[in-house]
């Protein structure tokens, strides 16, 4: 960046201007150059995985084109992997946003069961009303639902010091047989059905789907564009608001945030609710835009999935957004692998976590590709 | 690599010889999308893969599947199939009953089939295998209720779902009629056929709940146990195996589990056999020759869909009496005298 001409002295003074008036160039290389060589590295670990479960190499080709090709390929492959990221999103920019108030939220998986559950009870329930008041009314119900549901976790915090990290794991669980129970009400079970499913919801209730005018097949619904305006209201909230500043004051140093006057029960409180609020959304979303009902398997471990989203992404809703996609390209193109390569779904998962072990680990990766980062300044100066 | 080297030449040769017979051979293929067990669960999905295997070796087709992981899955992997130029999607399990007509509707021209699911009214293009589970579960019952030393037995279930179901009526029914028959007090425990209600686990996937229920059973002092729940019951054979074959028996589910799971075969009395295998390689045949129609394909005892597996190592141990008493009661089944259906 400076020329060869410049002294060392001067380049530390240039750097030093550099970093004050972009402060983002440390964040950019952990935003975006650590997970590029992190995916790199995974994916020639999982390459090597193959080879050691005795997959020729032509398959291995043939299966991480099948990836690219099932993740961007096509249209369909597009639309896959948008309406596999989207509650990906959701979910990751809910923990996302407890993260940053310090708060470790297990708790998304449980939240958006909840989330989901509501929206179907809300959709079945008010099947006369018109598409415009009962979409939202589903979406608001599940947010609230969620809301509430991580908000038990954020009181029990405040109020008791119960660690969100077990309180949240807890209500997992509950929220599991909670819905067992729920899909085995006579209300909202199935008629006709023995087993726990729910009543369908009205056509009109779904989100639309998008591109269905081109091929029945095209999943992709509204909730993306949901999904898109909650990264940015959610960057808007936490950089933007004196309540985001409150949750990061609170996530850097809780004691600090407390002798400012910031309330901390409160804002822990708060900040869990508006992280189950969109995990109940994600939850939500999927049943209104996918599935149309509710069964107990419904969550499908996305709101774990959604930890490594939000991790993935540093906890910055425009990281989250791109590690949505990320998985959901994952998933949508592990599929394709499958029918392209015959490749266990089982590798996808191991390529994923991979992923995840190298972004967890930036020095490693630093360690792994030194010619990609900068050095620091400390090894230049004198 | 050899072995795949060697594999290939195999299927080409297959390919070649079925080449002389049929020309569009070398291009149909069949695809599965399996339920959340996997498709090595050592029963329900496997048998239902054993059928593409077996139509791969004989008939030269291509066969390819896609494992759900969860039933978000459903939908997406039916989808991505449609995109791979496949004959006919064969989508197993009940639970996959909704996705395959929504895919089925939207895409009239696929042929599609289906285990465990009858449409009504039908849909022109799925062909859906169902089977009357019932009738081999009644003559394990029967067994059961003829063996066990305890007086009681137990059953427990995956999801409350008719397929599922359909096993422990049988069962039931055939440990009644038992009872009537030698004026008996056996209990079945896990089901109740009037109030269709009983022990289900939830899911079709923790080897974890299998052990569990499996325990709570033989806890009540059930001595056999009949877990109608794919790989879940391993876990109940596992604990069986840990208690040895005298204390605690188990009666497997779709395959010939003394085959499938040669690592705990001794605890198996003998498996209620549910020969996806042979309907899936029917459809494929079927579509191959152009045959193919919507609607149902039943298997049943007198077809030999459903079967009672053979007592492999308890074959002692099973009184000759009571063998000779099963060959009656399966004839009665055949000829209808004997009614299957829970009282």
């Amino acid at each position: 960046m400076s020329d060869s001409k410049t002294d060392s002295k001067t380049d530390i003074v240039i750097q030093n201007l550099l970093k004050r008036a972009a402060p983002g160039r440390g964040e950019f290389e952990d935003l975006v150059i650590v997970p590029l060589f992190a995916i790199a590295a995974a994916l020639v670990l999982g390459a090597l995985t193959m080879l050691a479960t005795s997959v020729d190499p032509a398959t291995i080709a043939r299966s991480y084109l099948a990836l690219l090709q099932g993740s961007v390929g096509s249209l369909n492959a597009i639309s896959e992997t948008l309406t596999a990221a989207t509650p990906l999103i959701l979910a990751g920019l809910g923990l996302a946003l407890g993260f940053r108030a310090g708060l470790f939220n297990i708790g998304a998986e449980g939240q958006i069961l909840m989330g989901g559950m509501a929206a179907v009870i809300t959709g079945f329930s008010f099947p006369e009303l018109p598409f415009y008041l009962l979409l939202p009314l589903c979406l608001l119900s599940g947010a609230l639902t969620g809301a509430f549901y991580a908000g038990i976790a954020g009181w029990l915090r405040a109020a008791t010091g119960a660690h969100e990290v077990i309180s949240t794991i807890m209500l997992n669980l509950i929220a599991y047989r909670l819905i067992d129970y729920m899909l085995r009400l006579p209300f909202v079970q199935r008629s006709g059905r023995a087993d726990p499913i729910s009543k369908s919801i009205p056509d009109h209730a779904e989100l639309p789907r998008l591109l269905e005018w081109i091929d029945p097949n095209l999943r992709v619904h509204a909730g993306v564009f949901l999904a898109l305006a909650a990264v940015f209201f959610v960057y808007w909230l936490l950089f933007k608001t004196k309540l985001g500043f409150e949750f990061r004051a609170s996530g850097a140093s809780p004691d600090a945030a407390r002798f400012a006057g910031i309330r901390s029960g409160m804002t822990i409180v708060l900040a869990m609710a508006s992280a189950g609020a969109l995990a109940g959304l994600a939850g939500s979303v999927q049943v209104l835009g996918v599935l149309d009902r509710v069964t107990p398997g419904f969550s499908a471990g996305i709101g774990f999935d959604a930890i490594a989203v939000a991790l993935l992404g540093r906890s910055h809703p425009f990281g989250v957004l791109l590690a949505g996609l990320l998985f959901g390209g994952l998933e949508a193109g592990g599929r394709q692998m499958q029918v392209d390569a015959g490749v266990s779904i089982d590798l996808i998962g191991i390529i994923q976590a991979l992923i995840i072990v190298f972004i967890a680990a930036p020095m490693l990766v630093r360690a792994i590709f030194p010619w990609g980062f900068r050095k620091p300044a400390t090894v230049q100066g004198k | 690599m050899n072995f795949v080297g060697k594999k290939s030449a195999g299927i080409a040769a297959a390919v070649a010889l079925f080449l002389a017979s049929a020309t569009a051979a070398s291009a149909f293929t069949a695809c599965q999308v399996t339920d959340t067990g996997g498709i090595d669960d050592n029963s329900f999905n496997q048998t239902a893969w054993k059928g593409v295997l077996d139509a791969k070796e004989k008939l030269g087709i291509e066969g390819r599947f896609l494992e759900s992981q969860a039933e978000t899955d459903y939908e997406a992997n039916i989808n991505s199939l449609l995109g791979g130029n496949c004959d006919v999607i064969i989508t197993v399990g009940f639970l996959l009953g909704d996705a395959t007509k929504k895919a089925a509707e939207a895409n009239p021209e696929q042929k599609f089939s289906i285990v465990d699911y009858a449409y009504d009214p039908v849909v022109p293009n799925i062909l859906g295998q169902v089977y009357a589970t019932d009738e081999a579960a009644f003559l394990a019952g029967y067994l059961a209720a003829g063996m066990t030393k305890s007086g009681v037995l137990g059953v427990f279930g995956g999801i409350n779902i008719p397929p599922v179901t359909i096993f422990m009526d049988g069962f039931h029914a055939g440990a009644a009629y038992y009872n009537e028959q030698k004026g008996a007090s056996v209990s079945v425990l896990g089901w109740d056929p009037k109030a269709r209600e009983g022990l289900f686990t939830n899911n079709f996937d923790s080897l974890d709940d299998g052990r569990a229920f499996a325990q709570n059973l033989y806890d009540e002092g059930a001595d056999i146990i009949v877990p109608v729940a794919g790989p879940v019951g391993l876990g109940s054979a596992t604990l069986a195996a840990e208690l040895g074959p005298d204390k605690l028996k188990i009666i497997g589910v779709d395959a010939d589990l003394y085959l499938t799971d040669p690592e705990r075969k001794q605890v198996y009395l003998t498996s209620i056999t549910k020969r996806m295998d042979a309907t899936v390689f029917d459809v494929i045949k079927q579509a191959m020759d152009g045959k193919f129609e919507g609607g149902i394909l039943l298997g049943s005892l007198a077809s030999g869909g459903v079967d009672l597996a053979p007592f492999h190592d308890m074959e002692e141990a099973v009184p000759a009496e009571l063998k000779q008493e099963l060959e009656a009661i399966r004839a009665g089944i055949i000829d209808g005298s004997i009614t299957v259906a829970p009282k």
